[in-house]
């Protein structure tokens, strides 16, 4: 009862620094990637269905094929995206060090950004023939 | 970090028990949360065994015999008694409720758990800090706000409209709702919380309100509105029947459209 904060009024402490005027494009960005996973998902499932028997070549050529191709870089970008809004919102939740948080997001931002480029070279790496 | 566990002065030891008089029939325990910030010890858990066949149905009747005839020392917080002012809202049974209607019928097992609403702050015994609660309430400026001149009677509203605020003016801001909901714990110094996102979402539906745009701007924001993960815990505990989940999505969904 004796910190300076019992100095300010409860409607200052619930004001805080305002409304952030933001939320509304990761709460739609969060949706419309989960609604591409939905599909995309199913996809890969079908995909990686049809690969079971086959060699690394056939492996390799299926993937290599345009439209698995596109399919599969869709599937990586929209899940990395989809991830990172998700963890985002963990961390908002549950990490409330100040420091922390701010070290955890970059994190997971650089972390899946990377994660992302990683994949979407693998995928065109196989395309290409590299 | 969240907490994950009760800091140490806050852990529960066992209290005193007060059994019922020899030759009490009906005999039902009641378990109460008991805390004084003046003596410097640990909250604790008394019991009170009290004879059904002189007691009141609800809760809040065992509370007041208690209170009157065997521990004056137990505080809570009453008023009505009948579920419109929301001053009994406590933890009964593993939920919150009102204990002015919450009947002691309805508990299960044989002893009734009675706790202050969960992770506020602790006046003493039953009864929570909601100055925060309260000063949240008050940052939504809760009142009709318009732009237009006043009217010479009153603001006139179809009866379509005025069925829009049926589910949200009910709300008798007993803050069931918000201490039940995990965000709230985790983040009430920023999330405004159920109770008190109905109440916005309150102002928002009614049709003489002008200021809707105000409201919406003053909610969009990554704590105040979005916290809310649709966990329902709200909907589930509220006293009263009402959905807040149902009005925080519609106050989504009003951010979506004024954009799309």
């Amino acid at each position: 009862m004796n910190s300076p904060d019992s100095l300010r009024s409860p409607v200052k402490n619930a004001r805080g620094l305002g409304s952030a005027r933001s939320g509304v494009h990761h709460f739609i960005v969060q949706r419309a990637t989960a609604v591409a996973l939905l599909v995309l998902a199913i996809y890969l499932v079908v995909l990686l269905v049809s690969l079971i028997g086959a060699d690394y070549a056939q492996a390799r050529a299926t993937v290599g094929h345009p439209c698995n191709a596109v399919m599969l870089v869709a599937f990586l970008l929209a899940m990395f995206w989809h991830g990172k809004l998700g963890l985002q919102v963990v961390i908002e939740d549950y990490v409330h060090t100040p420091g922390r948080a701010l070290a955890c997001q970059l994190v997971v931002v650089f972390a899946c950004a990377l994660a992302a480029l990683a994949s979407v070279l693998a995928v065109i790496r196989i395309a290409l023939g590299a | 970090m969240a907490e994950f566990a009760l800091p140490k002065n806050s852990k529960i030891q066992p209290g005193k028990r007060f059994p019922a008089k020899p030759g009490a029939k009906k005999v039902r325990e009641f378990r109460v949360y008991r805390w004084n910030p003046d003596d410097g010890a640990n909250p604790r858990i008394d019991t009170y065994e009290i004879d059904m066949a002189s007691c009141g149905p609800m809760v809040l009747d065992a509370l007041i015999k208690i209170k009157n005839e065997i521990d004056p020392t137990l505080t809570f917080r009453r008023s009505c008694r009948e579920g419109i002012c929301g001053s009994c809202a406590m933890n009964i049974d593993g939920t919150n409720t009102l204990a002015c209607t919450k009947a002691i019928d309805d508990c299960s097992g044989s002893g009734v758990p009675i706790y202050p609403l969960p992770h506020m702050a602790v006046v003493k015994d039953l009864v929570p800090d909601l100055t925060h609660f309260y000063a949240q309430y008050a940052s939504i400026k809760p009142w009709l706000r318009t732009q237009s001149a006043p009217p010479a009677k009153e603001r006139l509203q179809s009866k379509q409209d005025r069925a829009r605020l049926d589910g949200l003016y009910e709300c008798i801001l007993c803050a069931c709702c918000s201490t039940s909901c995990p965000s709230y714990w985790w983040n009430g110094d920023r999330y405004l919380g159920p109770a008190i996102l109905l109440q916005a979402y309150r102002w928002i539906a009614d049709s003489r309100d002008e200021d809707t745009g105000e409201r919406l701007d003053q909610l969009e924001d990554p704590f105040r509105l979005y916290r809310c993960h649709t966990i329902m815990n709200c909907a589930r505990t509220c006293p009263k029947g009402l959905n807040p989940a149902k009005a925080i999505a519609e106050i989504k969904k009003l951010m979506v459209e004024r954009r799309t």
